[in-house]
C-alpha cells in the first residue's frame, strides 16, 4: 500500500496549483484587468476628486467621481492607485460597485464598508484589510469635493 | 525576440520559469542530493551509537566538518553544524553574550543586517545589552570611522555582515577585523562574526585571511539542502549552547544530527568553492549587462547599493512609481521570480530597513526590485525579462496615483 501511494506523489506541480496565486481569483482579475482607470486626466470633466493614502505605507489612491445632478447617483467613477495588487484590485471592484446598476447615491455611498468590498473581491489577506479601507476614504473625499464643485460651475 | 509581437495568452504557453530569486533560496544541486540520498535511506544511524551503522553516519559528519573546516582555514573542531544560517547567526550572538556577560554588556553591529542578527541584538537590549547600531554610507558600505568610536572595554561582539541579501554590498571584512584586532590589543574581546550567508559562492571564505572569530554558513544558499547551516567558532572563544539536551556538536548544540544535510552542506560548499571564481566571472558580466540596459530602458529607474564592491549576482533597483509587489506579482505572471523590498509584501507594513538605511527616500523603498542571480540563469532568460520588465513598469506607471 505504501509504495502505491509513493508512487502518485510523482511530482509537485507548482504552476498549476490551485493556490499557486497569492490572492483570490477575482482580485488577480482586477489587478490584471482593472476596470474604469483614468488614463486622460487633462480632457476628464469631474465632478468631486479625492486623494488617499501616503508614500510612508505604500498605497495612494486618487480617485474622480461625475455625479447626476438630478439624482444624485455616481454616474461614474474613474480612479488611478499607486500600490499593491490588493489595493489596485479593491480600488477597481469599488469603482465598479458605484457605478453598477445605474449608480450608486451618495447616501449608499458614504455607507459603503471596506468589508463589502473584501466581500466581492473573494476576500483578502489580514494585513491587505487596510487597502480596502483606502479606497473608501478616497471616495468621501470625493462626494465631499462635489459640493464645491457645483458651486463653482 | 521571439515573443515580442505575440499577445500574452501566447507568451503563457511558451514561456519557461525564470528564476531570479537565488539570494533567497537556491535548488539543490543533482551532485549533492546524490550525495545526500544514503544517508536519507539506509544510512539512518544514529551518530552518537556504537555500532557500525551509528559509525558510519559519524564518520561522515566528521568528514563533511573536515572539509568545511578546510575550506573556511580553521580546524574541524571549530566547525558547528546547526538548523540553519538563523540558528548560526543566534547561536553566534547569543552564545558569546552568555558566554562573555562578566566581560562586558556591549554589541556593534550595523544597521543593515539580517533580520536574524538584528532580532537578535534587539532581544539581548530588552535583556540589559546596550547595542551600536552602525550607520551606513549610500552605497552600503558600514561607516568604519563609526564602528572605531563605537569600540570600548565593554564591547563584546561586532558583528557586520559579509555580503547583504537585498543589495549585495560586500563590506570590508578585512578593514574591520584590523580595527578590531588594533583596539582589543591582548584581550580576545569584542570578538567579531560575520554573517557569510550571502558571500558563500562568490566570495572567499576563509576565516584566518579574514580575521573573522565567527562565521556563519547555510546550505540553503549554495544548491545545498534547507535545514542546515554551519557555525565556525573560533578555538579561543567559548559560546553558550543555544540549544541544550545532549553532547552533539561538542555539546555546543544539542539534537540528533541530521546526516544527509551535513552531508549535503558541505559537498554544496566544496563545489561552490571550486567554481566560485569561473561562476563569479560568468556572472559579473551578465550582471554589468543587465545593469548597463536597465537603466537605459527604463526611465527614472537607479541601482541600489555599490557598483563595484557588489556580489556578482546581486541586481536592487528602485522604479519610481511603481510599487514592488504589483511589480513582482506581474513579472511572475511573465514567468520571472523576483523580490522586493516593499512594504506590502512585509507583515510589518514598513518597507525595507536596508534600503531606508542607506537614505532613500519611502517611496524609492516600496519601489524597489531585487533580482539576484545563479547558476541556471543566462543570458537568453535575461534578454527575455529586459523584454517584458519596460513594457510592465509603463503599464504600472499609467495606473499609477504618482505621476513621476
Amino acid at each position: 500500500m505504501i509504495q502505491k501511494k509513493r508512487q502518485k506523489i510523482k511530482k509537485i506541480d507548482i504552476k498549476k496549483g490551485k493556490k499557486s496565486w497569492l490572492y483570490s481569483k477575482i482580485v488577480k482579475e482586477h489587478f490584471f484587468h482593472p476596470r474604469n482607470v483614468l488614463l486622460d486626466e487633462k480632457n476628464y470633466r469631474y465632478d468631486g476628486k479625492g486623494i488617499a493614502g501616503n508614500v510612508l505605507c505604500g498605497d495612494i489612491m486618487a480617485l474622480w467621481i461625475k455625479v447626476d445632478p438630478k439624482t444624485q447617483k455616481i454616474k461614474d467613477c474613474k480612479w488611478r492607485t499607486y500600490g499593491c495588487a490588493s489595493a489596485i484590485a479593491a480600488t477597481s471592484m469599488m469603482s465598479v460597485m458605484v457605478t453598477e446598476k445605474g449608480g450608486m447615491t451618495f447616501k449608499k455611498a458614504i455607507d459603503l464598508k471596506p468589508r463589502q468590498i473584501i466581500k466581492r473581491l473573494g476576500g483578502l489577506p489580514r494585513i491587505k484589510l487596510h487597502c480596502a479601507a483606502l479606497g473608501l476614504s478616497a471616495l468621501k473625499e470625493a462626494i465631499n469635493d462635489y459640493p464645491k464643485n457645483k458651486n463653482t460651475k | 525576440m521571439l515573443f515580442i509581437d505575440l499577445p500574452l495568452k501566447n507568451i503563457n504557453k511558451i514561456m519557461k520559469q525564470i528564476y531570479l530569486d537565488y539570494a533567497s533560496t537556491t535548488y539543490i544541486d543533482p551532485c549533492v542530493l546524490q550525495k545526500m540520498k544514503p544517508y536519507l535511506t539506509i544510512g539512518y544511524g544514529n551518530a552518537s551509537a556504537l555500532y557500525s551503522l551509528g559509525r558510519q553516519a559519524r564518520i561522515a559528519i566528521e568528514k563533511a566538518r573536515q572539509e568545511v573546516a578546510k575550506i573556511l582555514g580553521a580546524s574541524s573542531q571549530e566547525i558547528i553544524f546547526t538548523g540553519s544560517g538563523t540558528e548560526s547567526v543566534n547561536s553566534a550572538i547569543f552564545g558569546i553574550a552568555g558566554a562573555y556577560k562578566d566581560k562586558g554588556n556591549h554589541i556593534v553591529i550595523s544597521k543593515i543586517e539580517h533580520k536574524a542578527v538584528l532580532e537578535s541584538a534587539k532581544k539581548l537590549e530588552k535583556e540589559g545589552f546596550r547595542v551600536t547600531y552602525l550607520n551606513v554610507d549610500s552605497a552600503g558600505l558600514v561607516k568604519l570611522d563609526e564602528l572605531k568610536k563605537a569600540l570600548n572595554k565593554k564591547t563584546i561582539l561586532v558583528s557586520i555582515m559579509y555580503a547583504n541579501n537585498e543589495i549585495g554590498t560586500i563590506q570590508p571584512v578585512k578593514k574591520v577585523s584590523k580595527i578590531i584586532r588594533r583596539f582589543r590589543k591582548d584581550s580576545i574581546l569584542p570578538a567579531f562574526h560575520s554573517d557569510a550567508c550571502q558571500a558563500a559562492g562568490a566570495l572567499s571564505l576563509r576565516a584566518d585571511n579574514l580575521g573573522v572569530d565567527l562565521l556563519t554558513l547555510n546550505g540553503s544558499k549554495i544548491y545545498g539542502p534547507k535545514g542546515v547551516g554551519c557555525l565556525y567558532v573560533n578555538k579561543n572563544y567559548k559560546i553558550e549552547p543555544l540549544i541544550v539536551g545532549g553532547h552533539q556538536e561538542m555539546g555546543l548544540r544539542a539534537g540528533t544530527e541530521n546526516t544527509a544535510l551535513i552531508v549535503g552542506l558541505a559537498e554544496a560548499l566544496k563545489l561552490a568553492e571550486r567554481w566560485r571564481e569561473k561562476e563569479s566571472r560568468r556572472l559579473r558580466k551578465l550582471r554589468n549587462y543587465f545593469i548597463k540596459k536597465t537603466l537605459k530602458t527604463i526611465p527614472h529607474c537607479q541601482l541600489n547599493g555599490h557598483h563595484r564592491k557588489r556580489l556578482p549576482n546581486n541586481l536592487n533597483f528602485s522604479i519610481a512609481g511603481v510599487e514592488g509587489e504589483s511589480l513582482v506579482l506581474k513579472l511572475d505572471q511573465r514567468g520571472i521570480a523576483a523580490s522586493t523590498g516593499s512594504a506590502c509584501t512585509s507583515a510589518e507594513l514598513t518597507p525595507s530597513h536596508v534600503l531606508l538605511a542607506l537614505g532613500l527616500p519611502e517611496g524609492l523603498a516600496h519601489d524597489s526590485l531585487r533580482l539576484t542571480l545563479g547558476r541556471k540563469t543566462s543570458k537568453k532568460d535575461l534578454e527575455y525579462v529586459l523584454m517584458v520588465l519596460p513594457k510592465i513598469v509603463e503599464d504600472l506607471r499609467k495606473i499609477s496615483a504618482i505621476k513621476i
